[in-house]
């Protein structure tokens, strides 16, 4: 049995984390400040699911990974000049927001009709991968909602392990209460995995997976089909940062000994 | 007129979790505050009588149930064709329901496939003059945002943790149950067991009182020029196993584990707290070693008291943040807090 796969991984952009963010108010609904000047990121979670796929594909001969991205293209493009050096992909962009305030049924609605259009995607091996939380809205709700579109029966979320066994059928470990994970077997593709941080480092940069990734990034930045999202139905009263700023007490001049008795006793409390 | 229903999943010995009465919480506050409301369970479980018994006092007027083997496994096409086929019984408008690993798995998925809308870690719901509006955090617990929806049905994953638990008392439920005829495509995906750490070695506590935070500094060179990451590690096992607490990790820490160093090795992914790891709740928190300003430290945003050690009085990770900052040597400190907690001889 082949079990050469499809695996087209879903993964937006998202603020870099090590940025201030501000809410808004935009004509459009809450936004953040200068979010259009902030540098971004490809979403941490999504990131894994695009590194174990690209790890999966190399080991499967005959595989191949799509990156569905939806974003505005400028930053899209920005954060695609680092992302394509890390591992083969072949990108699919959708030029529209990627902002944490957008409704998850729209944005899985969109990337539902990219997936559906990619030319000659068997759904017979077909894995959709994904973060199994965006860093910005941080849901979990797109990846399954994409995958009720595209008629994907056998989803996991916070996965962190994937085996494709020789027969093709799927052993994953995903994240459930209490530090455990719930082992499960799948008898194969479709399925839809969101992945948590998986197993995998961040690949080094390599300039020669760059160069060949280039070739289809910047056509699919140019083609990129535009989408916009109504929102309707949706209506935020307020966006606000948490105000609580705790007065700090600080205890400099004790001894150890002091301070460890006084937080044993603030334990027991 | 809203009809809401809570729906909730029963754990394998057939009673209901603290998350799903955190949920039945929420949704009775609903429908205290919704005149001419609707409330209806609806549980999912290999059997959910008991679960149903459990809580027969909490003002709901019907009890739905989905039940059988095919139902105990926690697995997303049969947990979705249960939890779709009663909130088509229950034709209901609101469903509540606790953000368990298992329901988070299914709950946006049902949501699309009955037309309706999923909002998920929300903290907050309620209503006033007939609007119904919830509460969640955004880009990673940095922003909190309110809204409502107009779509019907409306999926409102609670935050387990965020609300009380309801206390309603136990007695005896009439279960209604509904029909789901599964396929074999339903069945493809079998749940072969749980993995952990063994039980000494289980160091996330969800329910422990207290969260013990350590930071990359325990693997840094100390006062003497050198690192002490055996010492380290010793403490804090032996602080874990005394107290009780639930440990979370920075992200530096974790990640060095990740790089293949010989770092605390009984740190992971799992552990991580913060912009890229979880944001557990507990009563207390006591960080060790941290450092960062606030983007690193969301992780503790759910934290009731907080106190933190830290050679650096200006430390971000505590200052604005905790209650209390140590400025101490935590070796020192927390070597003299495992002798203190030791039982007395």
């Amino acid at each position: 049995m082949s079990i050469a796969c499809q695996i087209v991984v879903c993964g937006s952009i998202v603020p870099d984390p090590l940025q201030t963010l501000e809410p808004i108010t935009s004509p459009a609904g809450p936004a953040l400040k200068n979010e259009m000047m902030l540098p971004a990121v490809l979403d941490p979670w999504a990131g894994h699911a695009l590194f174990e796929a690209a790890n999966l594909a190399k080991n499967l001969p005959g595989s191949k990974v799509w990156l569905v991205s939806l974003g505005p293209k400028a930053k899209l493009q920005q954060v695609m000049m680092t992302v394509a050096q890390k591992v083969p992909f072949e990108l699919v962009a959708l030029d529209g927001p990627a902002s944490g305030f957008t409704d998850a049924t729209e944005t899985a609605a969109a990337l539902a009709e990219a997936i559906q259009a990619i030319p000659g995607l068997d759904k017979s091996r077909l894995l959709v991968f994904g973060g199994w939380e965006s860093a910005s809205r941080g849901a979990g709700a797109t990846l399954q909602m994409v995958g009720e579109r595209l008629g994907i029966l056998d989803q996991f979320q916070g996965v962190d392990a994937l085996k494709v066994n020789p027969d093709g059928s799927l052993e994953i470990l995903e994240r459930i209460e209490g530090g455990k994970h719930q082992v499960s077997k799948c008898a194969g593709a479709p399925a839809l995995l969101g992945w948590a941080t998986g197993n995998l480092p961040e690949p080094k940069n390599n300039p020669q997976v760059g160069m060949l990734n280039m070739r289809t990034v910047m056509p699919a930045l140019q083609k990129a089909k535009p989408v916009k999202f109504a929102g309707e139905g949706l209506s935020f009263a307020s966006v606000t940062l948490p105000k609580q700023m705790r007065e700090t007490q600080i205890v400099k001049d004790k001894s150890p000994d002091a301070i460890a008795q006084e937080i044993v006793e603030w334990i027991k409390q | 007129m809203e009809t809401i229903l809570v729906l909730a999943h029963t754990e394998t010995d057939g009673s209901l979790a603290k998350s799903a009465r955190e949920a039945l919480h929420a949704a009775a506050t609903l429908h205290k505050s919704l005149a001419g409301s609707q409330f209806i369970v609806g549980l999912v479980g290999e059997n959910v009588q008991a679960a149903a018994n459990s809580i027969a006092a909490c003002p709901a007027t019907k009890y739905l149930g989905v039940t059988g083997a095919d139902f105990s496994q926690s697995r997303y096409a049969t947990d979705a064709a249960a939890a779709e086929a009663i909130c088509r019984a229950a034709n209901g408008t609101l469903v509540v329901a606790p953000a368990t690993a298992r329901w988070a798995r299914v709950l946006s998925g049902v949501a699309q496939r009955l037309g309706g809308r999923a909002d998920t870690h929300v903290t907050g719901v309620a209503a006033a003059d007939g609007k119904i509006s919830v509460s969640r955090w955004y880009y990673r617990q940095r922003m909190e945002g309110t809204f409502t929806r107009a779509q019907r049905p409306w999926f409102i994953g609670i935050d387990p943790g965020s609300q009380a638990a309801c206390n309603c008392d136990a007695g005896t439920a009439t279960v209604e149950m509904v029909a789901v005829a599964l396929t074999d495509a339903a069945k493809r995906t079998t749940v072969s067991g749980i993995r952990e750490p063994k039980a000494d070695a289980q160091t996330i506590r969800p329910d422990a009182p207290l969260l013990f935070v350590t930071g990359a500094g325990w693997t840094k060179k100390q006062a003497d020029g050198q690192p002490h990451v055996a010492e380290a590690e010793k403490l804090i096992l032996d602080f874990l196993k005394k107290s009780r607490a639930s440990l979370g990790s920075s992200k530096s820490l974790v990640d060095l584990s990740g790089e293949g160093q010989a770092v605390l090795p009984f740190l992971s992914h799992l552990n991580q707290i913060g912009q890229t790891g979880a944001t557990p709740r507990h009563a207390k928190g006591l960080s060790t070693c941290c450092h960062g300003e606030e983007p690193h430290t969301v992780g503790w945003r759910f934290i009731g008291e907080r106190r933190a050690i830290s050679l650096d009085p200006n430390c971000g990770w505590a200052r604005g943040k905790a209650d209390v900052l140590y400025v101490a040597d935590a070796f020192k400190v927390m070597s003299k807090v495992n002798e203190l907690l030791a039982p007395n001889p």
